[in-house]
């Protein structure tokens, strides 16, 4: 059923040396303060590309972002982050291209997992991609003005370059922002916008990119009507996208021969905020990505901006039982959201609500602690850099402070021991016997949906998504961080890359997060009394560098890629803040999967994945 | 056997349902109605059953670390020194990390010298923009602003009452302690006493003892300090030692750090900056 | 909530012998018709973002807001009486929106929840996100928090239930629905280089002709704040630097960026109000309050063709959809 992931750490040093080797005049050491990797020329970068994945065994793209150093070194670059599916560190490689004309060759042909991250790029970057077979705006709206992601991109709101503000202290002069914006509303129009020849093109774009022979503008014209084949939107407004997500299907019968996901509706420009804001203004933020599970979250960015923080001079790495306590928060977290997961894919197979209930009712009770802990139920904003927020309470106490008010009074480690020993393992046993073995499961899930793991590997699909289709690939033991690697516990993985297996290997993550979590009860209270905060410093000066920080979040790899480059303000801003979401690469898969099955199965398919839209469109 | 699986999943449910009512015979009405029943329905109850929260008859109680909107700690209505005034010094750290800059703050300046005191001339806070984050209150230096535990806020135009002016964002810190008793010992362990740091800097200053702050002195009023009747110290020393072994301010030690010139500055000051904020409003 | 009271639906003018009263009912036709459609309001299974989360938390087994007959959430527009846009509304997402909502039969609630729903919410300053639904939608409750929890939540929902309780048939602005001919359909927003809202085409029209004259016009002047002198000593700082370090590299580095960055103040101004797009600097004069700048113009250039405009708009909408 499990299987222990075979660690093999690869020599990162070894494989640039043998690169090196292979394209002497192509590659160089990146050696700007605090960086690592190599640079490879553009020019040579699909070669490259496919040597360090086929000869150096970096089988795996985890993360492909630009990033723009206007005033430094004023280029573009784009960021590769490859790792081997056998574990090991990552190998980094970059690409630079001039701003004007920005252009790199596209690497989709080599994984086609950038394919989203290389339209992210152009959508908030624009650096062009040649050989990229459908590059089109993926976050924002075909016929959007500029790349918000460049430097030089100010939007309508837009005060200042870096938080804090000065407006809010000493003078406290208060407004909305909409007061100053002649509009009232969030709006920028450029100065040559011509009403009378405005033409709205977001619309169409989504089809042109499609194949499909379908001409939008002629759909009335009877002539060009083509009946052979159904285009069906879903989304934005669907009930089972979990959210808002869309789904152009062109269909044939009942079954599906495309599907393109269209997905931005919840783009709230968290990269963009993130560069702006202090490091430690961006922990609340990141809260609200995957807003199911925010403990995880926290743990990621944590991990990346400590990782430049070690380079400093004063650094004191967190306490073990800091340590603990977010294994502890993220382990529950895990639970809660394959909990989630669970009932929501029975809800898109058509059971609606009752499963959903029923993982909702195990929620509460974990998120009772987390607001006895961190304060809010879902915002946890509980990490800190070398530490926590606050130590667990010694009991989950409310106060009767508003009318009528109902008490609770709990020790709190009792409170766990209950939750993990007994009440956990039995929600799980019950899910499993309320589910596993129903034959209306089976038939709408078994062989639907099916990912070969080639393909997974390939898509760059993570987490759960990838497991279940065979490859034993998780970050906590294939590049260990926190306390992982004194804990026992296995990797679940599971072969047959169905709808079916995706449940299955939640259960089975849920059992092993209890395993986890009932090791980590002795570790609290041994360490009961130790110190978990981190310096109560509210702008850490960062070392100059970059860091990629990632953590097996339940929904698959969540890493962040942190660049502090300090500009005037010196290095308290990130100068670059990347998500590199899961829930967003693991869609890239979702066309090939979907493919053949009928319509109904595509809300399936898509429950299992597992996608929360925060994420997705940042 | 086809089915086996549908009937073991519907035996859950029915389970599910069953026990709700068992729940309900077994506390024969009284479920609702008593405090430990709502307890052991909201805790972790070993098998299942109803456990819904009947919202407006009965509220659960948030816990002590809840944060919803941000308040500013000012003093008691009683406080025998300084009532009403703000626990803020208005050095804008709360502003400073507020990962969305919801906060605006006016530094308080003296009208006549025109340079600024420690108080904040005006204080706003957009909740339209505020994500609850918490960090002002955990930044906060003199502990002057903490997370509300008040949800009930929903209204039919936000233009008038979203953006929380210092007067709608004052509540005394008797209410913060009464909302979490714990995080506030916790913040007066840390300052050294119960009082504001302030004051617990002069009286450090003047060398006056000050006990360390624990839960039973939690409610004590400080004694109101005896400048007015200087002539007999010895007085109020003595029953504060009777009644109050913690949060004493015996006179003796106030009137010697108070030595007439700081002590009357200050009040004066204040009187203006206060006199000033009624002429604005 | 959970039974049939009829002592509730009473009318004090009436006064009814006291055993009866839970038997009859004399009461207005007002108070009746608000009554049964503050009971029966059906919430549109429609989620944005993270307060959705809190929402299905709601209506799950703890918080269960069918006790006031809401449980009934309905995936289409057509069926469900009130919106809850729980969540960040987006650019691209508030098209959608405003579709909905104008599918929603009358009468229609809306209610923001959230802080992001009601303004922005802390992703205000983003570039894709509509600062608060009010902006495109009549709101009737706001429900402040990030997230609101369900108790919030179902406050909220009280305070529309009383707000209802408070219409009158008699006032024909508390019932709208009742007017003649059908009601009129909220603008839906066009998604441009900007998303553009069609009732402020004639101020983006004017907008486009004073950037045509070269004058700025975008950004209003708020009174300066207050200036905190503080660039001067960090700028020396960062020279200092630059002597300082003696790796040659990093020197070069450091030249490079203090050079950018004099080149951006130089673009920029250095004490410019810190608002403005794309490096123009408004002066008071020419970003004069606008509603005075309007008439003044309209006066003498031809007329902007709004109804043409929009025919335009809608036929091109007809054709696709």
């Amino acid at each position: 059923m499990t299987d222990n992931a075979v660690v093999e750490q690869t020599d990162t040093n070894a494989a640039i040396a043998v690169l090196k080797e292979k394209f002497p005049d192509a590659i160089q050491d990146d050696t700007r303060e605090g960086y690592q990797g190599i640079i490879v020329d553009k020019n040579k970068l699909v070669e490259v590309a496919t040597a360090i994945r086929d000869e150096l065994g970096f089988d795996y793209l985890s993360s492909a972002t630009g990033v723009d150093y206007l005033g430094i070194g004023d280029h573009l670059e784009m960021v590769y982050h490859a790792y081997s599916t056998n574990g090991g560190p990552a190998l980094v490689f970059k690409a630079q291209t001039p701003r004007d004309n920005a252009e790199i060759p596209s690497l989709i042909d080599v994984w086609p997992g950038a394919d989203f991250q290389e339209r992210e790029a152009w959508d908030l970057m624009g650096i062009r991609f040649s050989g990229h077979p459908n590059l089109k705006r993926i976050l924002l709206w075909e016929g959007f003005n500029g790349h918000p992601l460049r430097k030089d991109w100010k939007e309508a709101y837009y005060e200042q370059d870096h938080k804090p503000f000065d407006s809010r202290w000493p003078g406290g002069h208060v407004y909305r922002a909409e007061e100053r914006n002649v509009y009232g509303k969030n709006v920028a129009y450029p100065d040559d916008l011509d009403l009378s020849t405005l033409n709205d093109v977001s619309e169409e774009s989504i089809y042109s990119g499609m194949g499909l022979g379908v001409s939008v503008q002629n759909l009335g014209n009877s002539e060009h009507l083509q009946t052979d084949r159904l285009i069906v939107n879903m989304g934005p407004h669907h009930p089972s996208t979990h959210g808002v997500f869309r789904m152009v299907v062109s269909l044939n019968g009942e079954t599906i021969e495309s599907l393109e996901p269209v997905m931005g509706y919840l783009h709230r420009n968290h990269e963009k905020i993130g560069e702006r804001n202090t490091f430690l203004h961006n922990m609340p933020f990141t809260d609200r990505l995957d807003y199911i599970s925010s403990m995880g979250n926290n743990h990621g960015y944590a991990l990346a901006v400590e990782q430049l923080l070690s380079q400093g001079a004063r650094w004191t790495p967190p306490t073990y039982r800091a340590e603990a306590i977010r294994v502890l928060m993220v382990e529950l977290t895990r639970i809660v959201n394959h909990l989630w997961a669970i009932g929501f894919l029975l809800n898109d197979l058509g059971a609606f609500f009752t499963p959903a209930l029923y993982a909702i009712a195990e929620r509460e009770r974990i998120l009772d602690f987390f607001e006895a802990t961190a304060g809010s139920r879902m915002m946890c904003n509980y990490m800190r850099f070398g530490g926590v927020f606050k130590d667990i309470p010694e009991r989950i106490k409310s106060v009767a402070n508003l009318v009528n008010d109902m008490v609770r009074d709990f020790n709190t480690m009792d409170y766990l021991t209950e939750l993990i020993n007994e009440r956990l393992p039995r929600a799980v046993d019950e899910l499993d016997q309320f589910l596993t073995d129903s034959e209306i499961i089976k038939t709408r899930t078994v062989g639907v949906g099916y990912l070969p793991p080639e393909m997974a590997i390939a898509y760059s699909a993570a987490g759960p998504l990838l497991r279940a289709s065979g490859v034993p690939y998780d970050v906590r033991r294939a590049d260990p961080y926190s306390i992982y690697p004194e804990l026992d516990f296995d990797v679940a993985v599971r072969y047959n890359g169905d709808i079916y297996d995706r449940y299955l290997i939640r259960l089975d993550e849920i059992r092993e997060s209890i395993r986890i979590l009932k090791q980590i009860l002795p570790r609290l209270e041994r360490t009961h009394g130790e110190n978990v905060f981190g310096p109560k410093q509210h702008t850490p000066r960062v070392p100059l560098g970059e860091a990629y920080g990632r953590v097996e979040n339940p929904k698959g790899e969540l890493g962040y890629y942190v660049v502090s480059a300090g500009d005037e303000k010196g290095p308290q801003n990130p100068w670059r803040y990347h998500v590199r979401a899961p829930s967003f690469i693991n869609l890239t898969a979702l066309g090939e999967m979907c493919k053949g099955h009928k319509v109904a199965d595509v809300v399936a398919i898509l429950g299992s994945i597992d996608i929360v839209l925060g994420e997705t469109d940042r | 056997m086809y089915g086996k699986g549908i009937a073991k999943g519907l035996f859950v449910t029915f389970k599910h349902f069953f026990t709700t009512y068992v729940d309900d015979i077994r506390y024969a009405g009284r479920k609702y109605l008593h405090q430990e029943n709502f307890e052991v329905r909201q805790g972790l109850r070993p098998n299942g059953g109803a456990y819904t929260v009947m919202y407006p008859e009965e509220k659960i109680a948030v816990p002590e670390r809840f944060r919803f909107t941000p308040f500013l700690v000012v003093e008691d209505a009683d406080h025998p020194e300084r009532p009403g005034e703000d626990w803020c010094t208005s050095c804008g750290i709360c502003a400073k990390v507020c990962p969305p800059q919801c906060i605006w703050i006016v530094r308080g300046t003296n009208p006549e010298t025109g340079r600024p005191v420690p108080q904040p001339d005006a204080f706003y806070i957009d909740t339209d923009i505020c994500m609850n984050c918490g960090f002002c209150a955990e930044f906060c230096p003199f502990d002057a602003i903490k997370m509300d535990h008040d949800y009930e806020m929903a209204s039919y135009d936000r233009t008038t009452v979203h953006i929380h002016d210092k007067k709608r964002l004052s509540k005394p810190v008797s209410y913060w302690k009464n909302i979490a008793p714990t995080s506030a010992l916790e913040e007066a362990v840390s300052r050294g006493q119960w009082e504001h740091n302030d004051i617990a800097k002069a009286m450090k200053k003047a060398g006056q003892p000050t006990t360390a702050p624990t839960i039973e002195n939690m409610w004590l009023k400080p004694e109101p300090s005896a400048k007015a009747e200087a002539p007999e110290p010895a007085a109020p020393q003595a029953t504060a030692k009777k009644a109050a072994p913690s949060t004493d301010k015996p006179a003796e030690t106030t009137a010697t750090s108070g030595d007439k010139k700081p002590k009357f500055d200050k009040q004066a000051m204040l009187a203006k900056i206060r006199e000033k904020k009624a002429n604005k409003e | 909530m959970s039974e049939l009271d009829l002592r509730e639906l009473n009318n004090t003018e009436f006064p009814i012998p006291a055993d009866m009263q839970g038997n009859v009912a004399i009461t207005s036709l007002s108070k009746l018709y608000n009554w049964s459609r503050r009971s029966s309001l059906w919430p549109m299974l429609f989620g944005l973002a993270c307060c959705a989360i809190e929402m299905i938390a709601t209506a799950a087994a703890r918080y269960d807001f069918s006790r006031f007959g809401m449980e009934v959430m309905r995936a289409s527009p057509r069926q469900s009486d009130l919106m809850i846009v729980s969540g960040t509304v987006t650019k691209k997402m508030v098209v959608p929106i405003v579709r909905l909502y104008n599918q929603m039969p009358e009468p229609k609630y809306v209610l923001a929840m959230g802080a992001c729903a009601s303004g922005g919410g802390p992703f205000k300053e983003g570039y894709n996100v509509v600062s608060g639904i009010d902006k495109y939608l009549p709101v009737d409750v706001y429900v402040p928090g990030c997230p609101p929890t369900p108790q919030a939540l179902i406050y909220g929902m009280i305070a529309l239930q009383k707000k209802i309780d408070g219409q009158s048939l008699a006032n024909m602005d508390d019932v709208p629905w009742y007017g003649v001919g059908p009601a009129e359909p909220a603008p839906v927003p066009i998604l441009g280089p900007d998303i553009i809202d069609p009732r402020q085409m004639d101020l983006i029209r004017r907008q486009a002709e004073m950037a045509a004259a070269g004058k700025t016009f975008a950004i209003r002047n708020l009174p300066e704040p207050i200036k905190v002198e503080k660039a001067a000593p960090k700028a020396a700082a960062a020279k200092a630097a630059v002597a300082a370090t003696d790796d040659p590299a990093k020197a070069e580095r450091l030249r490079k960026r203090e050079e950018a960055l004099a080149r951006k103040r130089a673009a920029q101004g250095q004490n410019a109000p810190a608002a403005e797009p794309a490096g123009e600097a408004p002066t008071p004069a020419q970003a004069a309050p606008v509603a005075e700048a309007a008439p003044a113009e309209q006066g003498g250039k031809p007329k902007f063709d709004k109804e043409a405009m929009m025919a335009k708009i809608r036929a091109k909408k007809a054709n696709k959809g």
